[in-house]
C-alpha cells in the first residue's frame, strides 16, 4: 500500500448533524417527495406518451437526476455549509449562486405554505364533504373567494388565513427545534406515515369501479411520442423538479452529514425512493380518475383538470364525493398532501435559515424566527387574500420554472467550469462512499447543463414573447419578472455583506493531497486515483 | 387493460420499485466505506446548545 498523505488539520468543526444515515435518507426523501409527486407526475406522464413516458423518465433519472443529486451532495458534504457558504468555498466569486438558491427557496416557501393551508382546510372539509355538491364552485367561489384575474386585493379570506397562520406557526417551531430535534423527527415519523397512508389510498382506489380503465389510460404507450423532443424535455423537467434539485436543499442537507459518511449509496436510495412514491401516486391518482370517469359516463380523456392544484382541490373532491366511504378517503388524501408538503417545506425554509445563521452568526432558533416571521407576513399578504391563486400561479412560473433552472446552470458552471472542482468532487465521493460515481459522472453533469441552458432559453423566450396564463402585461411585469429581478438582486447584493461568522478557518476533508490532487485548484494532476490508497 | 399498458405498468414497477429495493439492499449490506482516508472526525454538538461556534 502506498503511503497515505497526511490528514487535513483538525478544524474543531462543530456542526449540527443528522443522528444517522437513515435519518438523512428519510429527510432527503421527505424533501423530494412533495406536492409535485402527487399532482405533477401523473399529468406529465399522461400528456407525454402515457406508458412510453416511462422510458425518457427512467433515462432522465439515471443520466440527470442521480448525477446532479450527487453533485449537490458532494458540494454540501465537502464544503460543509449552507448554499452560499458552500458555493463560496467552491469558488470565491460563487457566493451569489448560493444566495440565488436561498432567494428561490424564500419565494417558493411563501406560496407552498398556502397550498399546504388549503390541504389542511380540505382535510377538515372531508369529514362533512362540504365540497360535494359543486367541487369547482366550492374551491374557487366558496373557499378561495376568488377575485378578478390580474388584480391585486388586500381583502383577506378568513378560511384561508387561519390555516395559513397555523402552518407557519408549525414550521417555525419545527425549524427552531433544529436539525436533530425538529426536521429529523418530523421526517422519521412523517415519511413512514405518509407512505402507509398513501398505500391505503392506492389500494382503496384500485378496487373502485373503472380503476383499471384509469390505469390503462396512464400506461397505454404512445411510442411515436418518443420522437418528440418536448416529451424528453418534459421527462428531464419532471425528474429535475421532483427531486428538489438545484435550489440548495441537498447542499444544505448534505452539509449536516458527518464527514465520515457514505454519500452515493444513500443518494441512490433517495432518487429511487422519490420515483417510487411518484409511480405509486400515479397509479392511485389515475385509478381514482378512472372511477370518476366511470361514474360520469365518460372516459379519462373526457375529464378536466388532470394536473396541478385543480387536480387536488377540484377533481379529487369530485372523486371523494362520488365514492363510498369518501369521508375517510378524503381525510387520508388531504392528510397525505399536508404531510408531503410539510416535509418539503421545512427543507426549503432550512436552506434560508442555515444561510442566515452562518452569514449573521445566528442561533438556529434565531434563524428560524427570522425566516419564519418575515416569510409569514409576506405569505399572508400575498396568498391569504382573494387574489392569492393568481399570484401563486404567476410567481411559480418565474421562481420554479425559470429560477431553479438558472440555479442549476450557475451551480454547475461555478463548480465545474469556473471552480474546476470536478475531479475533486468526484474523488471526494469516491473516497467517502461505497460506490464510486466514475468519470462519466462529470460528463453527464456537463451534458445536463447544456440541456438546462436550452430549457432556460426556451422558457425565457416563451414567457417574454407570449406572456403567461392570460394575465395582463403589467401584472406579469410586476409579479413575474419582478420575482426574477428579486432573485437576481439577492444573488448580487447579499455577497456584498460581511460574514459575521469566521469562515476562513476551514479545511476540506479529505484533503486535496489525500485525493492525490495538487494543492492549487486547476494545476495538472494524475488521472489515476485509487480511493483505497492501493495505487 | 390492454397487453401493452399492462406490460409498461409491470416494467415500470419492476425498474423503479426494484431499483429502490436493490439500492436499499446494497446499502444495508455495506452501509459505510471501510477504506476512508485518515481524519475527518466530527465534534459532537450537545443537544442542549446546538449553536455553531465561530470557528466553523
Amino acid at each position: 500500500m502506498a503511503d497515505q498523505p497526511a490528514a487535513a488539520p483538525h478544524t474543531h468543526e462543530k456542526r449540527e448533524h443528522w443522528s444517522g444515515q437513515t435519518a438523512f435518507i428519510l429527510a432527503a426523501i421527505g424533501s423530494a417527495v412533495g406536492l409535485g409527486n402527487i399532482w405533477r407526475f401523473p399529468g406529465q406522464a399522461y400528456e407525454h406518451g402515457g406508458g412510453a413516458f416511462m422510458i425518457p423518465y427512467l433515462v432522465a433519472l439515471i443520466t440527470a437526476g442521480v448525477p446532479i443529486l450527487f453533485l449537490e451532495n458532494a458540494i454540501g458534504h465537502r464544503f460543509r455549509g449552507s448554499a452560499p457558504l458552500a458555493m463560496k468555498r467552491v469558488h470565491r466569486n460563487a457566493e451569489g449562486v448560493g444566495w440565488l438558491h436561498v432567494a428561490i427557496c424564500f419565494v417558493i416557501g411563501l406560496y407552498y405554505t398556502a397550498i399546504i393551508a388549503w390541504a389542511l382546510s380540505y382535510f377538515f372539509f372531508s369529514f362533512n364533504l362540504s365540497f360535494a355538491d359543486d367541487p369547482a364552485g366550492f374551491f374557487t367561489a366558496d373557499y378561495l373567494e376568488l377575485g378578478e384575474s390580474g388584480t391585486v386585493s388586500l381583502s383577506f379570506v378568513p378560511q384561508v388565513l387561519i390555516p395559513l397562520v397555523a402552518v407557519w406557526a408549525i414550521v417555525i417551531v419545527i425549524l427552531a427545534l433544529g436539525i436533530h430535534r425538529g426536521i429529523e423527527r418530523l421526517n422519521i415519523i412523517g415519511i413512514p406515515v405518509l407512505v402507509a397512508t398513501f398505500l391505503v389510498i392506492v389500494v382503496r382506489a384500485l378496487f373502485l369501479a373503472g380503476a383499471a380503465d384509469g390505469i390503462e389510460a396512464l400506461f397505454t404507450p404512445d411510442f411515436a411520442a418518443l420522437k418528440d423532443p418536448q416529451v424528453w424535455i418534459a421527462a428531464y423537467g419532471q425528474i429535475f423538479f421532483s427531486l428538489s434539485l438545484a435550489y440548495g436543499i441537498m447542499i444544505t442537507y448534505a452539509s449536516y452529514r458527518r464527514r465520515r459518511s457514505n454519500i452515493t449509496g444513500p443518494g441512490l436510495v433517495v432518487a429511487f425512493g422519490n420515483s417510487s412514491f411518484e409511480l405509486l401516486a400515479g397509479i392511485g391518482v389515475f385509478a381514482a380518475l378512472g372511477f370518476l370517469a366511470h361514474e360520469q359516463g365518460t372516459t379519462v380523456a373526457g375529464l378536466d383538470n388532470l394536473a396541478g392544484p385543480f387536480l387536488s382541490f377540484v377533481t379529487f373532491p369530485a372523486v371523494i364525493a362520488e365514492m363510498p366511504g369518501g369521508q375517510l378517503f378524503g381525510a387520508l388524501f388531504f392528510a397525505s398532501l399536508v404531510l408531503a408538503g410539510l416535509t418539503s417545506l421545512v427543507s426549503v425554509l432550512q436552506v434560508i435559515s442555515a444561510a442566515l445563521q452562518e452569514k449573521f452568526d445566528l442561533h438556529p432558533r434565531g434563524g428560524a424566527v427570522a425566516v419564519g416571521v418575515v416569510s409569514a407576513v409576506l405569505s399572508i399578504l400575498g396568498f391569504g387574500t382573494t387574489t392569492g391563486l393568481y399570484l401563486l400561479d404567476t410567481v411559480d412560473q418565474w421562481s420554479n420554472q425559470l429560477g431553479i433552472v438558472a440555479g442549476a446552470i450557475t451551480m454547475i458552471a461555478a463548480a465545474l467550469w469556473f471552480g474546476r472542482r470536478g475531479h475533486e468532487l468526484e474523488r471526494h465521493l469516491a473516497a467517502v462512499s461505497t460506490m464510486r460515481p466514475g468519470k462519466y459522472w462529470i460528463w453527464l453533469v456537463n451534458a445536463v447543463a447544456v440541456l438546462l441552458i436550452y430549457m432556460f432559453a426556451e422558457k425565457t423566450v416563451s414567457l417574454a414573447s407570449e406572456g403567461y396564463g392570460g394575465y395582463p402585461s403589467w401584472y406579469l411585469n410586476v409579479f413575474g419578472w419582478g420575482t426574477a429581478a428579486f432573485l437576481l438582486a439577492v444573488a448580487l447584493l447579499m455577497p456584498l455583506l460581511r460574514w459575521r461568522r469566521d469562515i476562513v478557518h476551514f479545511h476540506a476533508w479529505p484533503s486535496r493531497a489525500q485525493l492525490a490532487l495538487p494543492d492549487e485548484v486547476g494545476e495538472r494532476h494524475s488521472e489515476d486515483y485509487d480511493p483505497k490508497g492501493e495505487s | 387493460m390492454s397487453g401493452q399498458a399492462m406490460a409498461l405498468l409491470i416494467v415500470s414497477i419492476v425498474l423503479v420499485w426494484g431499483g429502490l429495493v436493490a439500492s436499499i439492499v446494497v446499502l444495508a449490506r455495506r452501509p459505510e466505506n471501510d477504506h476512508m482516508p485518515a481524519g475527518g472526525e466530527d465534534t459532537r454538538v450537545p443537544d442542549e446548545d446546538d449553536r455553531m461556534p465561530r470557528d466553523l
